[in-house]
Parts: C-alpha cells; structure tokens; sequence
C-alpha cells in the first residue's frame, strides 16, 4: 500500500510539472519545471529498482542538460527583455493528434498481453551494470565515448563566433 | 487498485511522451522544442526501466537507457550550439522565423 502511495506521489509529480513544461507561457518556467520532471522520474526509476540509473538521471539531467538548456534560455533572449515569450502556435490540431495518439498508446497498453515474470528481489544494480560495461557492452561503450568526443568538438566548432582574419 | 503493475508505468510514460509530442508540436521557440524532446527520451527511458524490471528484459532495459541518457546529452549539446548559431545569424530562435532553407 505504502508504494501505491508513493508512486502515485512521483507519478503526479512528474506528469504535472512535464504538463507545466509543455503549457507553461514563461520559457524560465517550462525551465524549472523540467526539473521536478526529471526529479519525479527518478523517484521512479528507484521504485523501479535501478538504483544507480536514479543518481545518473540527477547527475546528468538536473547537472548537465537542465543547466544547458538555463543557458540557452539566457543566451538567446535580449537581457533588456522583461517578457520571455514562449507562445505556442497550432493548438488545436496538435491536441486533436496528441489526444488521438494517447488514446491509441492506452489502448495499446491495456489491450497486450505482456509477457512478466515474477519481480525479482531488489538487489543493488551498480556492481552488475560496471561488469556488463566492461564485458558484453564493451564496445557500444567505447563507441559511446567517441559520440562525447565528436559531440563535445562540434559543439565547440558550430557555437564559436566567426574567426577575424 | 492495490498493486503497482507494469501498466501503471507505461501509462506514466505515456502520458509523458505525449506531453512533450505536443510541446514539440506546438512550441516557436527552439529552446522549449528542445525540452520537448527531453521529455520524450524520458518516457523512452521509463519504460526502457520499467521492461527491465517487470518484463523479460533484465538487467539489459537499465544498460539501454544508460545508452540513451548519453545520447540525450550528445543531443543537447549539439542542438544547443545550433540554436546558438541560429540566434547570432538571424536575431531569433522562433522556429518559423528561421526559414533561411525555404526554395
């Protein structure tokens, strides 16, 4: 029972701040409720036993990917102008798909037969998963290196300003 | 309903999904397309995390969306420092606006 409760606690926690994200009219708004998002899905990844994924979800999203997007926010925005605008256009052909899409992903949801097994006791994944890294996912894991690194030097190359002659 | 059942979880990560389908649909600004996006890698990643523990999946579902917070953050980076661009040549980061490419 004590569960039910608690992730219906990081359920509601995560889809009303993404609905804030998504409907919010301020973009600094839209902003800071990414981070309540991304705080509930944590919460559910622990209920989900991933223990380890929970820490690099709030390392990575809340440190890394929330305080870049801050940036862009900031960056693009003229600092003289009070209102950041953040309209939405085409309301209401995009409800009328989205709707359209969530009735048919629920469907799909309720309709399937899927295939569990017994849950398995918790048990601290972080061992398992630095042992995967280095034996059954050990090349996804260099390529993904190689991804950082171009991603890292493209960043650089498209974000500078015009070198002067 | 007294049992957290796989469902419950693909239904959160549904909802999410579609939130920020619609935030991408919707939105003029690059910036909040871009958190769009990250709500729906998140979603991904759900139920990547929810298969791992009710399904078949195992242990494998938390290594795939290990894989795709890595890709998110490759994503962001570049993503960012296009929009970046896009702002210092034209003034603007509203979507419409930016039709440089249009014949």
């Amino acid at each position: 029972m004590l569960l039910v409760i608690i992730f219906t606690i990081f359920a509601a926690i995560t889809i009303i701040s993404a609905g804030m994200v998504a409907f919010s009219q301020n973009i600094v708004y839209s902003a800071f409720s990414l981070l309540f998002t991304f705080f509930g899905i944590a919460g559910l990844y622990v209920l989900l036993a991933a223990d380890f994924l929970a820490a690099t979800q709030l390392l990575i999203y809340v440190g890394g990917i929330l305080v870049l997007l801050l940036f862009g926010v900031m960056l693009t925005h003229k600092i003289q102008e009070v209102n950041l605008s953040n309209e939405s256009m085409r309301l209401a052909p995009a409800a009328i798909v989205v709707l359209a899409f969530l009735g048919l992903l629920s469907i799909a949801i309720y309709r399937t037969q899927w295939p569990t097994v017994p849950v398995p006791e918790l048990t601290p994944t972080t061992a398992r998963i630095g042992t995967l890294f280095m034996t059954d996912y050990l090349l996804p894991f260099e390529i993904a290196s190689l991804v950082l690194l171009t991603a890292l030097v493209g960043a650089v190359f498209i974000a500078r300003g015009r070198v002067k002659k | 309903m007294n049992m957290i059942v796989l469902e419950h979880y693909l239904l959160v990560g549904a909802i999410l999904f579609c939130l920020g389908f619609f935030c991408v649909l919707t939105r003029r600004n690059a910036v909040a397309v871009l958190m769009g996006v990250e709500l729906i890698f998140n979603a991904a990643n759900l139920n990547f995390v929810a298969f791992a523990r009710f399904g078949t999946l195992n242990i494998d579902g938390i290594m795939f969306a290990i894989f795709i917070i890595m890709l998110a953050a490759a994503e962001a980076t570049v993503a960012l420092a296009i929009v970046l661009n896009i702002y210092r040549q034209l003034d603007t980061v509203n979507l419409d606006e930016a039709d440089l490419m249009k014949g």
